[in-house]
């Protein structure tokens, strides 16, 4: 049975039951317990919430002097604030230090709509997987929510996890297991491969079915582990798919794009479409006019599916005269 | 006696100070010299740490906040025996641990600080561990006054007053000058007592290079609980070497042999 519920929900709920079994687990948070939905861990463990007021640079580092001293932390804030208001905090205090905080960002993306700009987090992939030391999560529903949020509890290191407002439809059943570091395949296909993570992963799944019905095979890559970084999976999906579209809820500068295209570029180079959000005042609405507005859409991804697609035919075409000319005058060289 | 002794070592500290920065050719010094008598009052008589075992759970933590001015740290803790005294020699070295700012690759140092503003917030998720633990180890924490200036620093003092951290005992080395001029010119932090009283804190004041009288301030704070402590050490910058004292230009500075021997001549060993 797959569970439709927001990843805050299913965070806030485990991080409830994590807490309840461990004393030395703690909620830091900074005037966000409605927003994180931590008003039952509140009300249940109020010894174990610790309330900053609105400051997320003192949230982040009372969290790392915490963790210092063992315990263990979880940050819960919207991710806007803590990945740029605390950004200092992150890579200083948390990750330089090697402390055991997980700053968890919840109503990542344009998760606020219309409240703008100021409230969404479209830099925070860029901006923290270049952090030496940190692991950076975004898990694409509430049962890999689940399974991360146990897993950051008995991992030790830093940890940023981003996570969406929005309920979002199961893609796993509750017993999944994961491994942080390994790509999910959603769906395989040999015609593109479809790379996404967070919310836009259910999205890409939903372009794959229309493609399906277009005769065009393609795969679906969970990319929830942005640090460490699945570069095998990556990679198999530009040899055996030989055209890669990646799709996130983030600048399309340095994000999820960005990072497949590294590893693309200098191993393995194969045609590639980044969808994302542009370098331009994002359009005013809320989440899901945002996304239409950028058409990361079924139908939408679909398109740029189906171009890519396209490239990907033309360029082997030319690759296939070029490597005939090649033996043709290689043939000749070696009569000569 | 122990007076004696504090100021022996503290002079001993400030010749290793001027030691390594001559051998570096770069170092803090200005600000490490004004805050060597707390260092010295507090690793030598106030603060439970055992060299042996530097992450005992129960020890004291002392965060310096103001992490460019760890030489006189990396020279106490050397000294301590946290690590062999040899390593000195590669403060600011390539590949040496003993970085320009505290290091927690160094056995001894809390927490790894440098940008300002960041000391006091781990140092208040230190006190609040202890608090909810009831233990009965204590937090120091050291902010040079320039650093006061971070918006980050009241944050943190708000949090203190909030959780009433009485394990947290901050001090301020009020030496008055920062690297472009003196504080009251740049960026005034007085009424400083007042500020901090009204975020919560119990204050107390001293003068700053005098171990002895750190100690008994301190000492006296240990009475009085229910609030976080600040202890502002007025102190002077580049204290204990005449040509430094009280001098901007030696905020940050290299020494020359000559500069060097006449820093020695100034923290020689007094007769008995």
């Amino acid at each position: 049975m797959k569970e439709t519920i927001a990843c805050r929900k299913a965070f806030s709920q485990t991080l409830l039951e994590l807490a309840r079994e461990d004393r030395d687990l703690y909620a830091v948070t900074s005037d966000a317990r409605g927003s994180v939905t931590l008003n039952d861990f509140a009300k249940q463990l109020p010894d174990q919430l610790i309330e900053c007021g609105i400051a997320e640079q003192n949230e982040i580092g009372v969290a790392a002097g915490m963790a210092l001293a063992g315990k263990k932390v979880f940050v819960c804030a919207p991710a806007p604030f803590l990945s740029a208001r605390g950004y200092e905090q992150l890579k200083l205090d948390v990750a330089y230090n090697r402390a055991n905080v997980k700053v968890c960002g919840v109503s990542g993306g344009v998760s606020y709509g219309t409240l703008g700009t100021s409230h969404h987090a479209l830099q925070d992939i860029a901006s923290t997987r270049s952090l030496e030391g940190l692991t950076v999560l975004i898990p694409s529903d509430g049962a890999q929510t689940r399974w991360l949020t146990r897993w950051m509890a008995r991992t030790e290191g830093p940890v940023y996890m981003r996570m969406g407002r929005n309920p979002v439809p199961g893609l796993y059943g509750p017993d999944t297991e994961f491994q942080v570091g390994k790509a999910m395949e959603l769906k395989a296909g040999q015609d593109l491969s479809i790379l996404a993570a967070g919310e836009t992963v259910s999205i890409a799944l939903e372009a794959a079915r229309l493609l399906e019905a277009r005769g065009i095979s393609a795969r679906i890559l969970d990319l929830f582990s942005i640090k460490p970084l699945d570069t095998e999976a990556i990679l198999k999906a530009a040899r055996e798919t030989w055209a890669i579209l990646t799709v996130e809820e983030h600048c399309v500068y340095g994000g999820l794009g960005g990072m497949v295209a590294e590893v693309v570029s200098q191993s393995y180079p194969v045609p590639m479409t980044i969808m994302g959000l542009p370098d331009e005042h994002t359009y005013p609405g809320e989440s899901p006019d945002v996304f239409r507005h950028y058409n990361l859409t079924p139908e939408g991804i679909a398109k740029q599916a189906q171009e890519l697609f396209g490239k990907k035919q033309r360029q082997i075409a030319v690759m296939a005269k070029f490597f005939q000319q090649q033996e043709k005058r290689l043939t000749r060289i070696t009569e000569d | 006696m122990e007076q004696k002794f504090l100021l022996k070592k503290a002079r001993e500290v400030r010749r290793g100070i001027c030691r390594m920065v001559n051998r570096a050719q770069q170092g803090h010094i200005g600000g490490a010299l004004s805050e060597t008598d707390y260092l010295v009052a507090l690793y030598y008589h106030i603060m439970k740490v055992d060299p042996a075992r530097p992450d005992w759970k129960d020890r004291d933590r002392f965060i310096l906040s103001k992490g460019h001015c760890v030489e006189p740290l990396y020279y106490i803790l050397a000294d301590k025996g946290f690590f062999p005294r040899e390593m000195l020699d590669t403060f600011s070295l390539p590949g040496s641990p003993l970085i320009g700012h505290t290091n927690r690759e160094v056995p001894g140092i809390e927490m790894n600080t440098g940008a300002l503003g960041h000391g006091l917030s781990g140092a208040c998720g230190m006190a609040l561990a202890a608090q909810k633990d009831q233990a009965d180890w204590k937090v120091f924490c050291l902010l040079g006054d320039g650093e006061l200036a971070e918006g980050s620093v009241w944050e943190a003092a708000m949090f203190a007053g909030h959780y009433h951290l009485d394990r947290l005992y901050l001090a301020i080395d009020r030496n008055r000058l920062q690297i472009s001029g003196p504080t009251e010119e740049l960026m005034s932090q007085e009424p400083l007592a007042q500020r901090f009283q009204s975020f919560g804190f119990d204050v107390a004041e001293c003068d700053g290079n005098d171990s002895a009288a750190i100690i008994a301030a301190l000492e006296a704070s240990f009475h009085r609980p229910g609030k976080p402590h600040l202890l502002i050490l007025n102190t002077l910058k580049g204290k204990g070497v005449s040509f430094m004292e009280g001098q901007t230009s030696w905020h940050h500075g290299r020494i020359t042999q000559e500069e060097l021997e006449r820093a020695l001549y100034d923290l020689r060993e007094e007769e008995d």
